[in-house]
């Protein structure tokens, strides 16, 4: 048996009794089994819940046929989740000590949608505890290796989201995206990541980091599963107040044009990212897409206006484990989390307030404007996600504003609430994926999901996979 | 040394009587109700729970502002609080900090003086510690009940200078507050809490550089007491040419004096910042408008009204310091209308008799007013033979009557009544002389 590369094939394989949705189930826990020793891209796996379920889509297909999905459009679709997402009577320990042991008292909003949709929960992922990191490396538990270098780090914080899909432990997974945590560990592991609008899926009962810019992102084959995962998860719950759904109708057959923003291709990015980049921007000109050179200038202040609004935040939103709930003192944070909570309760201390946390504030608000003047000229934005390909394990630890800068292309799209798509966009030399992304603004996922399918109809980056 | 005054200033908290706590749709209600049953995801501050505010309660805030003539911000949002304590879930209570809903309100006291109102925010309520004893262990308790109740703080400038007029802007802020039915304000079960900063001040200087915060003080009562103590406390301290120190006090009933409870030499860090997960709220300034026109009449219009009626002070104050019998003395005097029953008699028998509590509904009251004057009057036989002896001595009175001088009715009228030691009902008494008189 082979692991469905899509949900369309998955489909096709269900309909035509390839194999069960029971079979599947048996087939990635086997491939769990075999390969997760070494990848531990996995904290908590759901077996029961996912051959219950199973059974329930087998039924549902042998009862339904292809009306099944009509009416269930992931039936069959086994996803994992970031362990920053609550399922009912699950573990859930957002990769920290602290949490070794919570059991989830509901589910968030985004498992229920897929669930609901007909989607088989498989498996909680490993990830930076409390998502603060880019690249696995700071889950309490253990390090996830990247599938296509085990040398390598996955990514992160998203680790095992990426990872797991990466080695079809699971077709898609959940994520979060606060500063690039979908995206560039989708693109160190050759898969599409996405960082929607901020405001357009509910964050509730996914453990929040930092809030104003949190979001729930997908990670998946293609471009096509992303959408229809988005599709199923977007909208208001009633429960997340900053979820206020827009649509954007564009033509799908129009050229666009496409910014390339030059602060995004200085000194920092590596010579063999910057490459295989603009191999991508040639092939979209070569489509008759309209290629424009731009200037971001404040975007080169998003990193240090990210790391002192999100650890504000950060040291806001750990403060309820406390000590008192919960089980674990407080001296089960781990020294990055530390880090974060000293810095965030400096910057938001009464003497410092005005000159960091507002300040920063203010720095947002100029590039946001900065961002949305550009969309006036230019429908998207391409650029690389990660200055270089996944790095070895242990290579920036104990310097962490080398691994802060990780983030410098990504943390823009949450800074200002836009859309991000990351894209595989080709291999290293050594065989390392590497991604770009596709910035738009405000609720314009379609438009970036339309772009990245005509790529992808062009390329097959995606479809290769690695070798575990 | 000169003369020296108190700068009082007051912190008020309100609990709001709404359906559904503030950030999320648990109950309200939360008294004498069996600990941690009242409670969900965003009230107890699970991993992953969001707040969505409750739009009644912020309506709620802002009557109370439009009562006491504040300014509403038209553009308002939440900001985070940030401390320790196990009876705060989050870590954080969400509060207002630069921007609350309501600013610069003003009361006026009996005596003219304005004091002003800086502010009018709306929070959550914390939950409650329980210290007991289980099991021979003694153990500190949490219940979240109460936690993420609606509570609006209410704080004044420190304009205040004596604790009378401190009693008297209380207990009319509670009446307010029940009228406008936002809140029952009931001191016993802590949904109206009081606290108050007070420092002494030599005539002509401006603020003192130093001031005493008085909490846990459960009454209007004992808080007045306990402002008078603390006033000759600190005068005794300053005399001596010391400056009292800086820290929050409660009151001994038993003994009458404040005893210090925390020492702080700074004030809290709480680390305020907006409330990311709550957009900013805009205030639409007609909808404003069209709550200012709606509410209802408050204590002071009812006085205003009520003093159109002759009423004493005394009848006024009774019947306005309820807002019960106030709105059923309006019903009353409304249906009496119709009757021969003046206002004043209906506060009579309601302060006097407390003749209400008998007719929970106000024409039963005035029902039985009608009988009784019924059965005063003195009955038609009597009236008749009143007028009889009347015009029997008063034969001059009727001569001019019939000369057609018919203003002499007047003075019949007035004897037959002092016959009647003014028990005759004044139609029957009208009507039996008529008769007579044109007989």
């Amino acid at each position: 048996m082979e692991a469905p590369n899509s949900f369309k094939t998955l489909k096709a394989d269900l309909l035509s009794g390839k194999y069960s949705t029971v079979d599947l189930v048996d087939y990635y826990l086997s491939r769990i089994h075999a390969f997760d020793g070494e990848i531990q891209s996995i904290l908590t796996i759901t077996d029961e819940i996912a051959f219950k379920k199973a059974k329930k889509a087998d039924a549902l297909i042998k009862k339904l046929k292809a009306k099944a999905f009509a009416e269930y459009p992931l039936l069959g679709v086994v996803v994992g989740y970031k362990d920053m997402f609550l399922k009912d009577g699950v573990r859930t320990t957002a990769g920290s000590r602290v949490l070794n042991g919570y059991v989830a008292q509901y589910s968030a909003t985004a498992v229920e949608k897929l669930e609901t949709a007909g989607a088989i929960t498989i498996a909680k992922l490993n990830q930076d505890a409390w998502a603060h990191g880019a690249s696995g490396e700071n889950s309490d538990f253990f390090i996830t290796k990247n599938p296509y270098d085990k040398a390598r780090v996955a990514g992160g914080s998203s680790s095992g989201s990426a990872a797991a899909v990466a080695s079809d432990f699971c077709l898609i997974a959940l994520g979060t995206d606060t500063g690039g945590s979908v995206r560039q560990p989708a693109s160190f592991t050759n898969l599409v990541g996405l960082k929607p609008t901020y405001g357009a899926i509910s964050r509730w009962g996914v453990i929040a980091m930092s809030s104003s810019l949190d979001t729930v992102g997908v990670i998946g084959k293609n471009i096509a599963d992303v959408k229809q995962t988005y599709d199923v998860l977007k909208g208001e719950d009633g429960h997340d107040s900053n979820v206020r759904l827009q649509t954007k109708s564009f033509d799908p057959g129009k050229k666009v044009t496409i910014g390339i923003p030059k602060e995004f291709f200085a000194e920092r990015l590596d010579p063999e990212v910057k490459t295989k980049v603009e191999e991508v921007i040639n092939t979209y000109q070569q489509m008759g897409h309209k290629i424009i050179n731009i200037s971001l200038p404040h975007t080169k202040y998003g990193i240090s206006v990210y790391y002192i609004i999100q650890p504000a935040e950060v040291s806001s939103n750990l403060a309820r484990y406390d000590g008192v709930r919960y089980g674990k003192d407080r001296l089960a944070f781990g020294s990055e989390a530390k880090r974060r909570i000293m810095l965030g309760s400096f910057v938001l201390s009464a003497g410092h307030y005005d000159a960091y946390y507002l300040k920063a504030m203010k720095v947002r608000n100029l590039i946001k404007m900065e961002l949305e003047k550009a969309y006036e000229k230019v429908d998207v934005i391409l650029a690389p996600v990660s200055p270089t390909p996944a790095f070895k394990i242990g290579e920036k630890q104990g310097d962490p504003i080398s691994m802060y800068l990780s983030d410098i292309f990504t943390v823009t799209a949450n800074l200002t609430g836009t859309p991000s798509v990351a894209i595989p966009g080709g291999f290293s030399k050594s065989g390392l994926p590497i991604g770009f992304q596709l910035m738009g603004p405000r609720f314009s996922e379609d438009l970036l999901f339309n772009l990245g399918q005509k790529y992808q109809a062009q390329t097959d980056w995606h479809t290769r996979k690695a070798v575990l | 040394m000169k003369n020296l005054i108190p700068v009082i200033g007051l912190e008020v908290h309100i609990e709001l009587n709404t359906a559904t706590k503030m950030f999320c749709r648990c109950r309200a209600y939360h008294f004498g109700e069996k600990p941690n049953t009242n409670v969900c995801p965003v009230c107890l501050g699970l991993p992953g729970a969001l707040p969505s505010a409750n739009k009644k309660a912020i309506w709620d805030t802002i009557k109370f502002g439009l009562a006491l003539n504040s300014q509403i911000s038209s553009f308002s949002k939440f900001d985070r609080k940030h401390y320790f304590y196990p009876d705060l879930p989050k870590g954080y209570q969400i509060s207002q900090y630069d921007l609350p809903f309501c600013t610069k309100g003003t009361f006026t006291l009996k005596n003219g003086k304005v004091i002003n109102i800086r502010r009018i925010h709306l929070e959550e309520d914390t939950g409650k510690l329980i210290h007991k004893t289980v099991d021979g262990k003694k153990v500190s308790l949490v219940d979240y009940n109460r936690s993420g109740v609606p509570l609006m703080e209410m704080v004044t400038e420190p304009d205040f200078t004596d604790p009378s007029d401190v009693d008297e802007f209380l207990k009319e802020i509670q009446l307010i507050v029940k009228y406008l039915g936002i809140s029952d304000a009931d001191m016993e079960k802590g949904s109206m809490r009081l606290e108050a900063n007070i420092s002494l001040k030599e005539e002509d200087q401006g603020l003192p550089d130093y001031k005493i915060e008085l909490k846990n003080i459960n009454s209007f009562r004992f808080l007045s007491k306990a402002l008078q103590a603390e006033i000759v406390r600190q005068k005794q301290i300053l005399e001596t040419g010391s400056k009292p120190v800086q820290e929050t006090r409660g009151y001994d009933e038993v003994k009458n004096t404040t005893f210090s409870q925390r020492t702080k030499e700074e004030a809290q860090d709480y680390r305020y910042m907006p409330e990311p997960d709550i957009p900013p709220i805009t205030i639409n300034e007609k909808v404003v408008l069209r709550i200012k026109n709606k509410l209802p009449d408050l204590p002071n219009q009812k006085r205003k009204i009520f003093k159109k009626l002759n009423l004493s002070e005394h009848y006024i104050e009774t019947l306005v310091s309820d807002k019960n019998r106030a709105l059923y003395f309006d019903e009353a005097i409304n249906i009496a209308k119709d009757h021969n029953i003046s206002a004043k008699e209906i506060a009579s028998v309601m302060v006097n008799q407390n003749m209400d509590l008998k007719y929970p509904e106000p024409a039963g009251l005035i029902k039985k007013l009608l009988e009784i004057q019924k059965a005063d009057y003195a009955s038609q036989k009597e009236v008749k033979g009143a007028v009889n002896v009347v015009l029997k001595q008063n034969t001059k009175a009727v001569d001019d009557y019939k000369n057609g001088k018919t203003q002499v009715v007047g003075f019949l009228i007035g004897q037959i009544q002092k016959e009647l030691k003014g028990k005759g009902e004044v139609k029957l008494v009208q009507e039996i002389l008529r008769k007579k008189l044109e007989e």
